[in-house]
């Protein structure tokens, strides 16, 4: 049977029906924090994969920040060499089972795929999961291989997406490398920021300890900018390049009255103290967060979907407020249609005004301005108007998702290292190097807030550039020797 | 400058050190001594030598003892550069302060990040300082204290205490100041009254130019108010609940002239006629139920802190 099929023509392939990938159901997934989306079946990863055309010209590789080779991989799944096809994605992909995972792909490999314009889309993510997780659990101890060391020395700033994939570039190409990280553990926004019921610890763990088994070194506790500087460590400490990839964790924070009322979160503090800090088993861990009765998530993009959905699994009555409609909710369609399960109530068009207090300074109201649709503009968008009606509703948490700044801790140390007005770190679109020689950026820090492929995709870029300035410097090294040794 | 900031501890003087590389980033944070100080308050000396290079008078540092605690912002009130050590005082109110205090010299702490914070600001030009401590902010001030003395300043502490027992840190203070006035509450050692009664005669007799106080926030706004109608340029150190103390989280925002400012890293050193105390002192109070809860724990369960360590 399985014969018959790999001969299939494209036809029939798009006849197949797309696997949907089994969920928990939405009554027990709000009782804890375990994974969602429970991964593909051998039997249906292999059908969906038969759903690929193998395109000639395939759109979808133009559509992966990394260009993974989609239809290659997908393909030995098809054949059934799942550990070929996690190696062909971890060519493109240091992160796989993180990207299958949290990638929109909806907007990127999957919104290109051709059998998408009349069926739904190949499921990539889906399948990319499949081969990383089936990778996970039968990984070979062997490492690759690593190219001869250079002797030549990088520090990377951050361990989020961006930094280990720097890290995981550079090592092979033979330099030392070193990871300094400002918390007490690696991952960036995959640890303390995106949820364990969308992206499991183990996920990173693992890949942390493979870096590990590399040779990458990670140091923790280290903010750097103050312990010590990008001239501490390019002169005083011996790195031949530094790249930084500190993210974009300064949240904004609504200016409207009550906004400093207890009670009252940016999204970041939530989501740290819980996921950082495991303020969710209170008190064996000492970190407290207060998740009350009824709490109000003002926003709808990813992260508040995360906090609604958080804040769901401690056990509140949770409340979306956001001043457009759910058609312009930036979330993730998947992470928006999950929530939608997961019984939260939704005022869309509301416009919060103020956070109403009471004696104590705690937050018990929030008041909104109802909003209502223009006429879409030229380019056909509608923009939310005020109607100059307001309602009242209780609660005694806020949780403001409303997006993060660059962190100006780095930049505000080294005043060489230039930014733009929104505090965005400059880097040359080609190698990624900032406006201080031999320090490059990648990531959350020179966008001011993407997604993890994005990151991943402009490390690789950066690491090319490390490399090329390293191997110049080399070069230049040896002229001047040799101009000595005449 | 001597690296060296308070005489108890052991003095090297090898300024050639410090510029070593070090190519091991690792920290130990090892507790190398521990005194006591008055009742439920400690010295402790930790090992963090990356720390120790950096540091200056005014930042802060953040401890997690144990993998199970919470991250709590703590001020360096002296360290020694060559030594790669520094100092702390530690008030236990709570349960991560406790689980700090039951430490013993050889322990480590699970994590220690910093220094944090911008360092303290001072005077334009010398003249007359007033540096102002309760509590661990006694402590606290004495970096800055001996800073404004080194740029030329006369320097006058004024310390505040319950009573005589709770006083701390007040010889280290004389060190570094031109003289040091003691109040407490019951007259038990120096003035009765309080650090503002200590402040008012200051300010009658001498023209001062700049104040720093670190303390409860009662008392610190009572020194900004004292100061306020001559605009005395005044600082105080903010001390709002912090979980990361990088400007990740907004835990710490705090409402200085009217703006949202984040006390881990615009501060914690901020003019002290332009904050809000009242909305301080009410986010202080933002997880007292969760603290108790917390601190129970502790009480019943002596090990539950050191699980998973
Ligand atoms: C709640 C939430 C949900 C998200 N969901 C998704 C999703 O579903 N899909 C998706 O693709 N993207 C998602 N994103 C976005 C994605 O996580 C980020 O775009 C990505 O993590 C950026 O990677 P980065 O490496 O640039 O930075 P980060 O992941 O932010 O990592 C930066 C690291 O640098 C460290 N650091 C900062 N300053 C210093 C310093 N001075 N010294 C040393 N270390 C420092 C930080 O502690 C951190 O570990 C989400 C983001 C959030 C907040
Ligand atoms: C910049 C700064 C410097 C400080 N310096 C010192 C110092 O040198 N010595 C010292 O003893 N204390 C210092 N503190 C206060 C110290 O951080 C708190 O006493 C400590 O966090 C209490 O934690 P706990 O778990 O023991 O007590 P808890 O029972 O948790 O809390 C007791 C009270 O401490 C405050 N607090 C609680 N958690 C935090 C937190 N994560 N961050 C800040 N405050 C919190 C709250 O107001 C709370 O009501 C400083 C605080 C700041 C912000
Ligand atoms: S990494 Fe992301 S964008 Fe690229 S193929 Fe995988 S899921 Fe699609
Ligand atoms: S576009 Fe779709 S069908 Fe074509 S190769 Fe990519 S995944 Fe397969
Ligand atoms: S402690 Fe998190 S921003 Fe200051």
């Amino acid at each position: 049977m399985d014969t018959d099929k790999t001969i299939l023509t494209s036809a029939a392939r798009l006849r197949l029906p797309h696997q949907e990938m089994r969920l928990c159901p939405a009554e027990i997934r709000i009782t804890n924090f375990n994974e969602v989306p429970m991964g593909y079946s051998d039997e249906q990863a292999h059908e969906e994969a038969l759903r690929c055309l193998h395109c000639k010209d395939p759109l979808c590789v133009g559509l992966c920040p990394v260009g993974v080779n989609i239809p290659e991989f997908i393909k030995l799944i098809e054949i059934g060499d799942i550990a070929g096809a996690a190696e062909e994605i971890r060519k493109a992909n240091f992160l796989p089972a993180a990207c299958g995972r949290v990638c929109p792909q909806d907007k990127q490999c999957q919104s290109a795929c051709k059998v998408g314009r009349n069926h739904p889309a190949v499921g990539i993510g889906n399948l990319e999961r499949y081969a990383a997780d089936y990778e996970r659990a039968h990984r070979k101890t062997d490492t690759e291989k690593k190219l001869p060391a250079t002797g030549r020395r990088v520090a990377i700033i951050g361990s989020g997406p961006a930094g280990l994939t720097a890290a995981h570039e550079l090592i092979m190409k033979g330099h030392e490398v070193i990871v300094f990280e400002a918390a007490h553990r690696a991952g960036g926004v995959m640890v303390y920021g995106i949820p364990r019921f969308r992206l499991p610890l183990e996920i990173i763990d693992d890949d942390i300890r493979y870096l590990e088994s590399l040779g990458v070194k990670f140091v923790y506790n280290m903010v750097i900018g103050k312990i010590l500087t990008l001239d501490d460590l390019m002169l005083l400490e011996g790195f031949d390049a530094v790249m930084i990839g500190t993210g974009a964790g300064l949240p904004k924070i609504l200016d409207i009255p009550g906004s400093n009322a207890n009670g009252v979160y940016s999204a970041n503090e939530y989501l740290t103290r819980i996921y950082l800090m495991d303020a969710n088993q209170f008190p064996n861990f000492s970190t407290p967060v207060y998740s009350g009765k009824k709490v109000a998530v003002i926003g709808a993009g990813n992260t508040a979907m995360d906090v609604l959905r958080t804040a769901k699994r401690l056990g509140s009555d949770v409340t979306c407020y956001y001043r457009r409609s759910r058609e312009e909710a930036p979330a993730r369609t998947e992470e928006l249609k999950h929530a939608e399960q997961e019984f939260i109530n939704w005022r869309w068009l509301s416009n919060p005004v103020e956070f109403i207090v009471d004696d104590n300074n705690f937050v018990k109201q929030i008041r909104c301005e109802q909003m209502e649709l223009s006429s879409p503009d030229e380019s056909g968008r509608r923009s939310p108007v005020p109607t100059g009606k307001f309602f009242v509703e209780d609660c005694d948490t806020v949780v403001m998702s409303l997006g993060c700044s660059v962190n100006p801790i780095i930049p505000s140390t080294d005043a060489k290292v230039q930014t733009n007005k929104w505090g965005v770190i400059v880097v040359n679109a080609d190698t990624c190097e900032t406006s201080k020689p031999g320090v490059f950026a990648a990531g959350d820090a020179i966008t001011g807030g993407s997604t993890v492929i994005q990151a991943m995709g402009q490390a690789k870029k950066a690491a090319a550039g490390i490399d090329a300035f390293l191997m110049e410097k080399e070069r230049s090294a040896e002229k001047q020797t040799e101009r000595e040794i005449r | 400058m001597t690296t060296t900031f308070l005489a108890m501890e052991p003095k090297t003087d090898s300024p050639a050190q410090v510029l070593q590389p070090v190519r091991a980033y690792k920290q130990s944070f090892k507790i190398l001594a521990k005194r006591l100080l008055c009742a439920n308050t400690f010295h402790i000396t930790i090992e963090a030598p990356f720390i120790a290079r950096k540091i200056e008078a005014g930042q802060f540092i953040i401890i997690r003892p144990y993998v199970t605690s919470e991250r709590i912002p703590l001020s360096v009130c002296g360290w020694d550069r060559a030594m790669g050590t520094i100092q702390i005082i530690v008030s236990a109110v709570g349960r991560t302060s406790t689980e700090v205090n039951r430490m013993e010299v050889g322990d480590e702490f699970k994590d220690v990040v910093g220094p944090l914070g911008e360092r303290s600001r001072l005077p334009e030009a010398a003249g007359t300082c007033v540096v102002i401590g309760g509590g661990y902010g006694t402590g606290a001030i004495i970096p800055t204290a001996r800073d404004m003395k080194t740029i030329g300043n006369k320097v006058i502490g004024i310390v505040g205490a319950r009573n005589r027992e709770s006083l701390i840190m007040t010889e280290e203070l004389k060190s570094v100041c031109d003289e040091v006035k003691i109040t407490t509450n019951d007259g038990s050692e120096g003035k009765m009254g309080f650090v503002t009664d200590a402040l008012k005669e200051v300010l009658s007799k001498e023209s001062i130019n700049h104040v720093l106080a670190v303390g409860p926030v009662p008392m610190m706004k009572a020194v900004s108010e004292m100061t306020r109608p001559s605009r005395i340029e005044t600082f105080v150190s903010l001390n709002a609940i912090m979980v990361d103390g990088t400007g990740m989280c907004g835990a710490c925002r705090v409402s200085v002239g009217n703006e949202i400012k984040f006390a881990c890293f615009h501060g914690p050193d901020f003019d002290g006629h332009l904050v809000d105390f009242e909305n301080l002192m009410k986010r202080q109070k933002m997880f007292v139920k969760e603290e108790k809860i917390a601190f129970d724990a502790l009480l019943e369960n002596p090990n539950c802190m050191s699980h998973g360590h």
